[in-house]
Protein backbone atom coordinates (compact mmCIF):
# COMPACT_ATOMS: atom_id res chain seq x y z
CA UNK A 1 0.00 0.00 0.00
CA UNK A 2 2.82 2.14 0.97
CA UNK A 3 4.37 1.74 -2.34
CA UNK A 4 1.13 2.99 -4.41
CA UNK A 5 1.40 6.23 -2.29
CA UNK A 6 4.90 6.80 -3.51
CA UNK A 7 3.92 5.82 -6.98
CA UNK A 8 0.65 8.23 -6.91
CA UNK A 9 2.63 11.17 -5.18
CA UNK A 10 5.07 10.57 -8.05
CA UNK A 11 2.85 10.51 -11.10
CA UNK A 12 0.59 13.30 -9.57
CA UNK A 13 3.71 15.87 -8.85
CA UNK A 14 5.07 14.82 -11.97
CA UNK A 15 2.71 15.17 -14.31
CA UNK A 16 1.71 18.29 -12.91
CA UNK A 17 5.49 20.05 -13.15
CA UNK A 18 5.44 18.91 -16.74
CA UNK A 19 2.25 20.19 -17.64
CA UNK A 20 2.95 23.70 -15.63
CA UNK A 21 6.00 24.09 -17.86
CA UNK A 22 3.25 23.96 -21.08
CA UNK A 23 0.59 26.36 -19.37
CA UNK A 24 2.54 28.91 -17.44
CA UNK A 25 3.57 32.47 -19.10
CA UNK A 26 7.61 32.50 -20.04
CA UNK A 27 8.00 35.40 -17.52
CA UNK A 28 7.72 33.08 -14.29
CA UNK A 29 9.80 30.39 -14.64
CA UNK A 30 12.48 32.14 -16.70
CA UNK A 31 14.07 34.20 -13.82
CA UNK A 32 17.87 34.07 -14.19
CA UNK A 33 17.94 32.39 -10.39
CA UNK A 34 15.26 29.89 -10.91
CA UNK A 35 16.71 28.56 -13.76
CA UNK A 36 20.12 28.12 -12.24
CA UNK A 37 18.41 26.51 -9.60
CA UNK A 38 16.19 24.40 -11.52
CA UNK A 39 19.56 23.32 -13.75
CA UNK A 40 21.79 22.26 -9.82
CA UNK A 41 19.07 20.63 -8.25
CA UNK A 42 19.22 17.59 -10.69
CA UNK A 43 23.17 17.53 -9.64
CA UNK A 44 22.95 17.60 -6.69
CA UNK A 45 20.11 14.79 -6.59
CA UNK A 46 21.97 12.75 -8.92
CA UNK A 47 24.95 12.99 -7.47
CA UNK A 48 23.25 12.16 -3.75
CA UNK A 49 21.70 9.29 -4.95
CA UNK A 50 25.00 7.78 -6.95
CA UNK A 51 26.56 7.93 -3.76
CA UNK A 52 23.97 6.44 -1.69
CA UNK A 53 23.03 3.39 -3.73
CA UNK A 54 26.62 2.56 -4.57
CA UNK A 55 27.59 3.14 -0.97
CA UNK A 56 24.77 2.40 1.48
CA UNK A 57 24.03 -0.57 3.32
CA UNK A 58 20.75 0.70 5.29
CA UNK A 59 21.87 3.06 7.45
CA UNK A 60 25.72 2.30 7.09
CA UNK A 61 28.81 2.49 4.45
CA UNK A 62 30.09 -0.04 2.98
CA UNK A 63 32.63 -0.34 -0.03
CA UNK A 64 31.58 -3.58 -2.23
CA UNK A 65 31.25 -5.18 -5.40
CA UNK A 66 28.96 -2.04 -6.45
CA UNK A 67 31.99 0.48 -6.36
CA UNK A 68 33.67 -1.77 -8.70
CA UNK A 69 30.69 -1.75 -10.77
CA UNK A 70 30.03 1.99 -10.65
CA UNK A 71 33.90 2.63 -11.49
CA UNK A 72 33.60 0.44 -14.65
CA UNK A 73 30.82 2.51 -15.41
CA UNK A 74 32.82 5.65 -14.86
CA UNK A 75 35.41 4.18 -17.27
CA UNK A 76 32.75 3.71 -20.41
CA UNK A 77 31.71 6.82 -19.63
CA UNK A 78 35.03 8.22 -20.14
CA UNK A 79 35.57 6.41 -23.31
CA UNK A 80 31.90 7.90 -24.69
CA UNK A 81 30.38 4.39 -24.45
CA UNK A 82 26.70 4.34 -25.12
CA UNK A 83 24.36 4.56 -22.15
CA UNK A 84 23.44 0.77 -22.08
CA UNK A 85 26.80 -0.44 -22.49
CA UNK A 86 27.92 2.13 -19.49
CA UNK A 87 25.16 -0.17 -17.63
CA UNK A 88 25.86 -2.80 -18.92
CA UNK A 89 29.42 -2.67 -17.87
CA UNK A 90 28.37 -1.58 -14.29
CA UNK A 91 26.36 -4.94 -13.71
CA UNK A 92 28.98 -7.21 -15.33
CA UNK A 93 31.60 -6.14 -12.99
CA UNK A 94 29.60 -6.02 -10.02
CA UNK A 95 28.61 -9.93 -11.07
CA UNK A 96 32.06 -10.50 -11.59
CA UNK A 97 33.47 -9.34 -8.35
CA UNK A 98 30.94 -10.89 -6.57
CA UNK A 99 31.51 -14.26 -8.14
CA UNK A 100 35.24 -14.02 -7.30
CA UNK A 101 34.94 -12.81 -3.59
CA UNK A 102 31.87 -15.22 -3.01
CA UNK B 1 17.65 35.97 -24.22
CA UNK B 2 18.00 32.03 -24.80
CA UNK B 3 14.92 32.68 -27.04
CA UNK B 4 16.45 34.99 -29.03
CA UNK B 5 19.35 32.84 -29.12
CA UNK B 6 17.56 29.74 -30.66
CA UNK B 7 15.04 32.09 -32.87
CA UNK B 8 18.40 33.31 -34.26
CA UNK B 9 19.63 29.59 -34.62
CA UNK B 10 16.67 28.53 -36.12
CA UNK B 11 16.62 31.26 -38.67
CA UNK B 12 19.88 30.55 -39.83
CA UNK B 13 19.22 27.03 -40.20
CA UNK B 14 17.14 28.01 -43.12
CA UNK B 15 13.44 26.71 -43.49
CA UNK B 16 12.21 23.53 -42.91
CA UNK B 17 14.26 19.98 -42.46
CA UNK B 18 13.35 17.19 -44.88
CA UNK B 19 10.32 14.78 -43.07
CA UNK B 20 12.71 11.96 -43.29
CA UNK B 21 15.86 12.86 -41.61
CA UNK B 22 13.89 14.44 -38.48
CA UNK B 23 12.28 11.33 -38.38
CA UNK B 24 15.35 9.61 -38.29
CA UNK B 25 16.72 11.68 -35.72
CA UNK B 26 13.66 10.91 -33.11
CA UNK B 27 14.02 7.51 -34.05
CA UNK B 28 17.10 7.02 -33.04
CA UNK B 29 16.86 8.73 -29.38
CA UNK B 30 13.70 7.10 -29.13
CA UNK B 31 14.92 3.51 -29.62
CA UNK B 32 18.47 4.03 -27.70
CA UNK B 33 16.81 5.64 -24.86
CA UNK B 34 13.58 3.93 -24.94
CA UNK B 35 15.60 0.03 -24.37
CA UNK B 36 16.81 1.36 -21.20
CA UNK B 37 13.68 0.94 -19.95
CA UNK B 38 14.67 -2.47 -19.28
CA UNK B 39 17.27 -1.45 -16.85
CA UNK B 40 14.30 0.69 -14.80
CA UNK B 41 11.89 -3.04 -15.13
CA UNK B 42 14.73 -5.15 -13.34
CA UNK B 43 16.02 -2.31 -11.12
CA UNK B 44 12.76 -1.79 -9.43
CA UNK B 45 11.11 -5.69 -9.74
CA UNK B 46 14.70 -6.13 -7.72
CA UNK B 47 14.12 -3.29 -5.47
CA UNK B 48 11.03 -5.34 -4.59
CA UNK B 49 7.73 -3.69 -6.57
CA UNK B 50 5.30 -5.76 -8.24
CA UNK B 51 5.27 -6.27 -12.11
CA UNK B 52 2.20 -4.05 -11.92
CA UNK B 53 3.65 -1.41 -9.36
CA UNK B 54 6.87 -0.85 -11.82
CA UNK B 55 4.83 -0.83 -15.23
CA UNK B 56 2.46 2.13 -13.78
CA UNK B 57 5.51 3.68 -12.60
CA UNK B 58 6.42 3.81 -16.51
CA UNK B 59 2.76 4.49 -17.69
CA UNK B 60 2.11 7.06 -15.32
CA UNK B 61 5.54 9.17 -14.06
CA UNK B 62 7.68 8.69 -17.66
CA UNK B 63 10.56 10.54 -16.43
CA UNK B 64 13.83 8.46 -15.80
CA UNK B 65 15.61 9.66 -13.38
CA UNK B 66 12.13 10.25 -10.98
CA UNK B 67 11.55 6.53 -11.37
CA UNK B 68 14.74 5.44 -10.53
CA UNK B 69 15.28 7.27 -7.50
CA UNK B 70 11.90 6.69 -6.24
CA UNK B 71 12.65 2.77 -6.49
CA UNK B 72 16.11 3.32 -4.66
CA UNK B 73 14.64 5.42 -1.94
CA UNK B 74 11.65 2.56 -0.96
CA UNK B 75 14.24 -0.31 -1.36
CA UNK B 76 16.06 1.90 1.08
CA UNK B 77 13.17 1.72 3.19
CA UNK B 78 12.25 5.44 3.19
CA UNK B 79 8.84 6.44 3.47
CA UNK B 80 6.30 6.79 0.69
CA UNK B 81 6.60 10.66 0.94
CA UNK B 82 9.99 11.46 1.24
CA UNK B 83 11.06 8.71 -1.51
CA UNK B 84 8.12 10.84 -3.78
CA UNK B 85 9.42 14.19 -3.01
CA UNK B 86 13.05 12.84 -3.98
CA UNK B 87 11.76 11.88 -7.42
CA UNK B 88 9.24 14.72 -7.71
CA UNK B 89 12.48 17.43 -7.15
CA UNK B 90 13.94 15.44 -9.84
CA UNK B 91 11.30 15.89 -12.16
CA UNK B 92 11.12 19.81 -11.64
CA UNK B 93 13.37 20.61 -14.92
CA UNK B 94 10.64 19.06 -17.24
CA UNK B 95 8.44 22.19 -16.56
CA UNK B 96 11.98 23.96 -18.17
CA UNK B 97 11.47 22.17 -21.05
CA UNK B 98 7.97 22.47 -21.03
CA UNK B 99 8.36 26.06 -21.13
CA UNK B 100 10.37 26.09 -24.04
CA UNK B 101 8.33 23.67 -26.23
CA UNK B 102 4.92 25.82 -25.48
CA UNK B 103 6.93 28.27 -27.67
CA UNK B 104 8.43 25.81 -30.58
CA UNK B 105 5.29 23.79 -30.85
CA UNK B 106 2.68 26.21 -30.05
CA UNK B 107 0.20 23.30 -29.19
CA UNK B 108 -3.34 24.23 -28.83
CA UNK B 109 -4.65 24.75 -25.22
CA UNK B 110 -7.06 21.30 -25.69
CA UNK B 111 -3.74 19.21 -27.00
CA UNK B 112 -1.28 20.14 -24.34
CA UNK B 113 -2.59 18.23 -20.92
CA UNK B 114 -1.91 14.82 -23.44
CA UNK B 115 1.26 16.31 -24.81
CA UNK B 116 2.73 16.67 -21.21
CA UNK B 117 3.45 12.96 -20.63
CA UNK B 118 5.71 13.44 -22.98
CA UNK B 119 7.77 16.66 -22.27
CA UNK B 120 10.74 14.74 -21.19
CA UNK B 121 14.88 15.52 -21.32
CA UNK B 122 15.06 13.63 -25.12
CA UNK B 123 12.05 15.10 -26.70
CA UNK B 124 12.90 18.75 -25.66
CA UNK B 125 16.36 18.07 -27.01
CA UNK B 126 15.16 16.57 -30.79
CA UNK B 127 12.09 19.02 -30.79
CA UNK B 128 13.74 21.92 -29.63
CA UNK B 129 16.73 21.34 -32.71
CA UNK B 130 14.62 21.44 -35.33
CA UNK B 131 14.50 24.41 -37.50
CA UNK B 132 10.76 25.18 -37.70
CA UNK B 133 7.61 24.59 -36.11
CA UNK B 134 6.91 21.79 -38.76
CA UNK B 135 9.48 19.41 -38.44
CA UNK B 136 9.48 20.72 -34.12
CA UNK B 137 6.39 19.20 -33.71
CA UNK B 138 7.45 16.19 -35.52
CA UNK B 139 10.22 15.39 -33.98
CA UNK B 140 8.81 15.65 -30.52
CA UNK B 141 5.52 13.50 -31.51
CA UNK B 142 8.10 10.76 -32.90
CA UNK B 143 10.34 10.84 -30.51
CA UNK B 144 7.50 10.51 -27.75
CA UNK B 145 5.66 7.93 -28.91
CA UNK B 146 8.57 5.79 -29.70
CA UNK B 147 9.89 6.50 -26.24
CA UNK B 148 6.88 5.90 -24.67
CA UNK B 149 6.38 2.64 -26.03
CA UNK B 150 9.39 1.00 -25.71
CA UNK B 151 10.37 2.34 -22.55
CA UNK B 152 6.84 0.94 -21.41
CA UNK B 153 7.35 -2.36 -22.73
CA UNK B 154 11.18 -3.01 -22.15
CA UNK B 155 10.11 -2.20 -18.42
CA UNK B 156 7.77 -4.74 -18.72
CA UNK B 157 10.66 -7.15 -19.95
CA UNK B 158 12.91 -5.99 -17.37
CA UNK B 159 10.28 -6.58 -14.41
CA UNK B 160 9.00 -10.19 -15.60
CA UNK B 161 12.97 -11.17 -15.90
CA UNK B 162 13.99 -9.77 -12.67
CA UNK B 163 10.82 -11.82 -11.12
CA UNK B 164 11.91 -14.99 -13.24
CA UNK B 165 15.83 -14.86 -12.04
CA UNK B 166 14.94 -14.19 -8.28
CA UNK B 167 18.16 -12.93 -6.71
CA UNK B 168 18.55 -9.61 -8.85
CA UNK B 169 21.92 -9.01 -6.45
CA UNK B 170 23.98 -12.14 -7.08
CA UNK B 171 23.95 -10.70 -10.98
CA UNK B 172 25.18 -7.38 -10.28
CA UNK B 173 21.31 -5.45 -11.11
CA UNK B 174 21.90 -3.79 -8.37
CA UNK B 175 24.71 -1.55 -9.54
CA UNK B 176 22.11 -0.77 -12.53
CA UNK B 177 20.66 2.52 -10.59
CA UNK B 178 24.01 3.90 -9.78
CA UNK B 179 25.15 3.61 -13.01
CA UNK B 180 22.41 5.51 -14.65
CA UNK B 181 22.60 8.07 -12.11
CA UNK B 182 26.40 8.60 -13.03
CA UNK B 183 25.74 8.42 -16.66
CA UNK B 184 22.93 11.10 -16.37
CA UNK B 185 25.16 13.28 -14.19
CA UNK B 186 28.59 13.62 -15.71
CA UNK B 187 27.31 15.48 -18.69
CA UNK B 188 25.53 18.01 -16.27
CA UNK B 189 28.98 18.77 -14.68
CA UNK B 190 30.40 21.56 -16.77
CA UNK B 191 31.42 23.80 -14.38
CA UNK B 192 33.05 24.46 -11.26
CA UNK B 193 29.82 25.74 -9.29
CA UNK B 194 28.36 22.16 -10.83
CA UNK B 195 31.10 20.22 -9.34
CA UNK B 196 30.91 21.79 -6.28
CA UNK B 197 27.38 20.69 -6.02
CA UNK B 198 28.09 18.07 -6.31
CA UNK B 199 30.91 16.93 -4.26
CA UNK B 200 28.75 18.85 -2.15
CA UNK B 201 25.69 16.87 -2.62
CA UNK B 202 28.11 13.47 -2.02
CA UNK B 203 29.30 14.60 1.33
CA UNK B 204 25.33 15.32 2.82
CA UNK B 205 24.20 12.58 1.28
CA UNK B 206 26.73 10.04 2.68
CA UNK B 207 27.55 12.09 5.79
CA UNK B 208 23.83 12.11 7.10
CA UNK B 209 23.03 8.55 6.11
CA UNK B 210 24.10 6.97 9.24
CA UNK B 211 22.01 9.73 11.05
CA UNK B 212 18.81 10.33 9.46
CA UNK B 213 15.73 8.12 8.37
CA UNK B 214 16.00 7.00 4.66
CA UNK B 215 15.19 9.23 2.13
CA UNK B 216 16.17 12.39 3.76
CA UNK B 217 19.44 12.41 3.52
CA UNK B 218 18.82 12.52 -0.10
CA UNK B 219 16.46 15.49 0.22
CA UNK B 220 19.16 17.43 2.20
CA UNK B 221 21.84 16.79 -0.08
CA UNK B 222 19.38 18.70 -2.35
CA UNK B 223 20.77 21.71 -0.25
CA UNK B 224 23.93 21.60 -2.15
CA UNK B 225 21.71 23.65 -4.49
CA UNK B 226 20.84 26.71 -3.12
CA UNK B 227 24.04 26.32 -0.40
CA UNK B 228 26.25 26.82 -3.98
CA UNK B 229 24.08 29.35 -5.57
CA UNK B 230 24.10 31.56 -2.29
CA UNK B 231 28.13 31.48 -2.07
CA UNK B 232 28.09 32.39 -6.04
CA UNK B 233 26.05 35.51 -4.93
CA UNK B 234 28.23 36.44 -2.43
CA UNK B 235 30.91 35.91 -4.72
CA UNK B 236 29.67 37.94 -7.13
CA UNK B 237 28.29 41.10 -5.33
CA UNK B 238 31.76 40.83 -3.73
CA UNK B 239 32.91 41.03 -6.75
CA UNK B 240 30.81 43.87 -8.36
CA UNK B 241 31.29 46.02 -5.26
CA UNK B 242 34.75 45.81 -5.53
CA UNK B 243 34.29 46.87 -9.16
CA UNK B 244 32.06 49.43 -8.67
CA UNK B 245 34.53 51.20 -6.05
CA UNK B 246 36.82 51.53 -9.22
CA UNK B 247 34.40 53.39 -11.24
CA UNK B 248 34.60 50.62 -13.54
CA UNK B 249 31.35 50.35 -15.38
CA UNK B 250 31.54 48.83 -18.32
CA UNK B 251 33.23 45.28 -17.21
CA UNK B 252 30.01 45.13 -14.87
CA UNK B 253 27.58 44.54 -18.32
CA UNK B 254 30.44 42.00 -19.77
CA UNK B 255 30.49 39.72 -16.58
CA UNK B 256 27.21 39.34 -16.81
CA UNK B 257 26.90 38.28 -20.09
CA UNK B 258 29.85 35.82 -19.48
CA UNK B 259 28.04 34.63 -16.22
CA UNK B 260 24.49 34.27 -18.00
CA UNK B 261 26.18 32.29 -20.94
CA UNK B 262 26.95 28.92 -19.64
CA UNK B 263 23.48 28.74 -18.49
CA UNK B 264 21.69 29.58 -21.28
CA UNK B 265 23.82 27.09 -23.07
CA UNK B 266 22.70 24.42 -21.16
CA UNK B 267 19.00 25.37 -21.79
CA UNK B 268 18.34 26.33 -25.16
CA UNK B 269 21.36 23.46 -25.49
CA UNK B 270 19.44 20.31 -24.72
CA UNK B 271 19.46 21.20 -28.43
CA UNK B 272 22.93 22.57 -28.87
CA UNK B 273 24.14 19.17 -27.79
CA UNK B 274 22.51 18.50 -31.21
CA UNK B 275 26.16 17.71 -33.37
CA UNK B 276 26.31 14.61 -31.14
CA UNK B 277 22.89 14.08 -30.40
CA UNK B 278 22.55 10.39 -31.50
CA UNK B 279 25.51 9.74 -29.79
CA UNK B 280 24.98 11.65 -26.31
CA UNK B 281 20.85 12.32 -26.19
CA UNK B 282 21.10 8.34 -26.69
CA UNK B 283 23.07 7.65 -23.60
CA UNK B 284 22.47 10.47 -21.80
CA UNK B 285 20.19 13.02 -22.73
CA UNK B 286 19.13 10.09 -21.82
CA UNK B 287 16.40 9.74 -19.30
CA UNK B 288 18.01 12.54 -16.86
CA UNK B 289 19.22 15.30 -17.90
CA UNK B 290 17.82 15.73 -20.36
CA UNK B 291 14.75 13.41 -18.97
Amino acid sequence: MNTWIAIGATAAGCSLVKLAGLLVPAGVLERPLVRRFAALLPVALLAALTAQQTFADGHALVLDARAAGLTAAAVALLLRAPFLLIVGAAVVVTAGVRALCG
Amino acid sequence: MAEQTALTDRRTDGGGRPDAAVVRDALGVGIAVGLSGFAFGVTSAGSGLSVWQTCALSLLVFTGASQFALVGALAAGGSPLTAAAGAFFLGVRNAFYGLRLSQSLSLPRAVRPFAAQWVIDETAAVSLAQPGRRAARLGFAVTGLTLYVLWNLTTLLGALGAEAIGDTDAWGLDAAGPAVFLALLAPMLRTTAERAVAGLAVLLGLGLLPVLPAGVPVLMAALAAPAVLYVEGRRRSHAEGLRGSCRDGRSDGTRQSDRTRPDDQSRSGGPAGQNDRAGRAGRVDTEEERR
